[in-house]
């Protein structure tokens, strides 16, 4: 219990209650205000947090997200626009519900079962990560390679993009991870003879461009669209939410089960978890016609699985190192910076803060109550805030923290040409998030590939003739091969 | 790299494979269809949002630019100003915001954060 005690006291000193505490609050914010994002969100902690010591730097994160993903649902109900795009699967149905004089409803749903579903994801990290991380520590070069690939294919094809689109985003952030020395051979690539350019590219100061800026840019083009609230009273809203529980309990459950499971599959995050958990709640209803209609079942389900997810997505990246999501992508670099590296180790060598960082979970997500109460109650004059202030405030922000990083001007560069790199991948239809993905893993992708090549003196069979890396192996080849043959086996019975 | 078989330029050899195939097969895809070769978003018809757009994109070149010269208070100033007036505040809440953030974000980051952001002209009065 020796482990526990000292998670224990890691948490609960008041400098990090007064972080989670705070962050709680700017998480709200940042969903509730539509285009203002929870990856967006970690973004901007991340220079903040850069100063702080490991555990408080970790809670401010996941706290800022678990509110931000639940937060999101509010405008959705309200504005018909989503918070995030955690919640934009269902906000056409969260709105309905408002017209039809449910948003009471619609709310309470979003917050109780966005907790339920946080807590799920919650437990499942906390059982599954060590468990899994004893396994992975036979893992050699080989495997690690074989994983890295594999979780680069998932981000690729779970996407609702064009996978072709998503390989030359993928192709793109490896290529951005193989500039400068750190590569195996610590021979200066792509450097140009620039001091700058020799230590590799920043990431922090590369995704507050992408995905900060680039968010920015799009609500600035779309400022003379004003926004159109609709009314909605809200009393008690947990009234009626045991009845929802008692009425809903496979979808629930569905939801959280689905939804750790996409966190958990590197490169889809919540917003994809949403998606796909509401389309299974449709198809397995039993009211299917009133889906779209202002029907709360799909609310439940989705809400569930996208705050479930978040959880998921640490899986992968506390053990493997491999982040589940975009926002977690952030989270490895920051564990890094803070000298809780990632990987199978991590729950032998920094046991206490690993723990302290699942407290934290539990915490943040029994948080969302009493906050996210206060959060519907408030949104109205948290929607009124005026983007014309808000976003010119939030650029000055990223501009500091960008230089903060390394305390040079080259970030700044950095994150005006990524913002603008994502903003034109995004709007020609190429995802961002392999971009990110290719950025976080390509290092350990070469290193891997590079010493197992040396290893197999070159032989490529001997890639695939341990057990588990042959496994990994033939996975990878399932799901890039995946959309080719379905598409083949559908026009050989045409 | 002598006597290594596996050198540094291996990894960006593949990726350039890589990217080639796919520029190859996404030329391939296109070649098919009608749809014009460049097609601009609709905000750039709109007088608002592209002043806007091209706004926050003048104003962070000029801070990339000016920001070791003016120092942060002034060129913040500047670029908050010129972003909250051109997003459509009235000049009151302009010059409240331009005045405001860029004062408070100081004390954050250069105060709390110790992160050093340049003063530039106004060294004399740094502290």
């Amino acid at each position: 219990m020796g482990v526990l005690s000292q998670a224990f006291a890691l948490v609960f000193d008041w400098y990090v209650l007064w972080v989670i505490l705070a962050s709680a609050v700017f998480g709200l914010f940042v969903g509730a205000v539509p285009g203002l994002t929870a990856t967006m969100a970690t973004a901007l902690l991340v220079p903040v947090t850069f100063f702080m010591p490991p555990v408080p730097a970790v809670a401010a994160i996941v706290t800022a997200t678990a509110m931000a993903i639940f937060a999101g649902d509010i405008p959705s109900c309200l504005l018909r626009m989503p918070g995030t795009p955690a919640s934009a699967a269902y906000t056409d149905e969260a709105y309905a519900m408002t017209k039809k004089g449910y948003g009471e409803i619609a709310l309470g749903a979003s917050l109780v079962f966005s907790v339920v579903g946080g807590l799920f994801g919650t437990a499942v990290l906390i059982v599954a990560a060590p468990a899994l991380a004893e396994v992975a520590l036979k893992f050699s070069s080989f495997e690690y390679f074989w994983l890295v690939l594999l979780g680069l294919m998932s981000a690729i094809f779970l996407a609702h993009a064009d996978p072709l689109k998503g390989i030359v985003s993928l192709l793109i952030g490896l290529l951005v991870a193989s500039v400068g020395l750190d590569n195996p051979a610590g021979f200066p690539r792509f450097t140009f003879g620039n001091a700058e350019l020799s230590g590799g590219l920043t990431l922090i100061p590369i995704m507050i461009g992408m995905f900060a800026v680039s968010e920015i840019l799009r609500n600035v083009a779309a400022i003379d669209r004003p926004w159109e609230m609709a009314q909605a009273k809200i009393g008690n809203i947990f009234r009626g939410m045991w009845t929802l529980t008692k009425r809903y309990p496979a979808p629930i459950l569905r939801g959280s089960v689905l939804g750790t499971a996409i966190g958990a599959l590197p490169g889809a995050g919540a917003d994809i978890a949403a998606w796909m958990s509401y389309a299974v709640s449709k198809k397995f209803s039993k009211e299917r016609e009133k889906f779209g209609t202002g029907h709360v079942e799909g609310i439940i389900e989705a809400g569930a699985s996208n705050n479930s997810a978040l959880a998921g997505a640490w899986i992968p990246a506390l053990v493997f190192g491999i982040p589940g999501d975009s926002i977690t992508a952030i989270v490895i670099g920051v564990l890094y910076i803070k000298g809780l590296n990632p990987g199978p180790t991590i729950f032998m060598n920094n046991a206490p803060a690993i723990y302290a960082i699942f407290l934290v979970f539990i915490l943040a997500n029994l948080l969302m109550i009493p906050l996210g109460i206060a959060a519907i109650k408030g949104a109205k004059q948290m929607l009124r805030a005026p983007r014309a202030v808000l976003l010119p405030v939030i650029l000055l922000f990223c501009v500091v923290g960008s230089f903060a990083i390394n305390n040079s001007i080259f970030g700044v560069i950095l994150m005006l040409g990524f913002g603008l790199v994502a903003y034109l991948m995004e709007e020609n239809g190429f995802p961002v998030a392999p971009a990110i993905l290719g950025m976080v893993l390509g290092a350990m992708l070469e290193e891997n590939f590079i010493s197992s090549m040396i290893k197999a003196e070159g032989n490529p069979v001997a890639f695939v003739t341990r057990p588990i890396a042959g496994g990994l192996a033939a996975a990878t080849l399932v799901i890039l091969f995946w959309p080719l043959g379905a598409g083949l086996w559908r026009r050989a019975k045409a | 790299m002598p006597g290594q078989k596996f050198g540094p330029a291996w990894f960006p050899g593949l990726i350039a494979v890589g990217l080639a195939i796919c520029g190859a097969a996404l030329v391939y895809k296109g070649a098919h269809r009608t749809a014009p070769w460049i097609a601009f978003p609709d905000w750039m018809q709109r007088a608002q949002s592209r002043a806007a757009v091209i706004g926050v994109l003048a104003g962070l070149l000029f801070y990339i630019l000016a920001v070791d010269t003016l120092g942060f208070h002034i060129t913040g100033i500047a670029i908050v100003a010129l972003w909250v007036r051109i997003l459509g505040a009235s000049w009151r809440l302009t010059v409240a915001v331009a005045v405001l953030a860029p004062i408070v974000i100081q004390l954050a980051f250069y105060k709390l954060l110790r992160v050093p952001l340049p003063w530039g002209l106004l060294e004399r009065w740094a502290f």
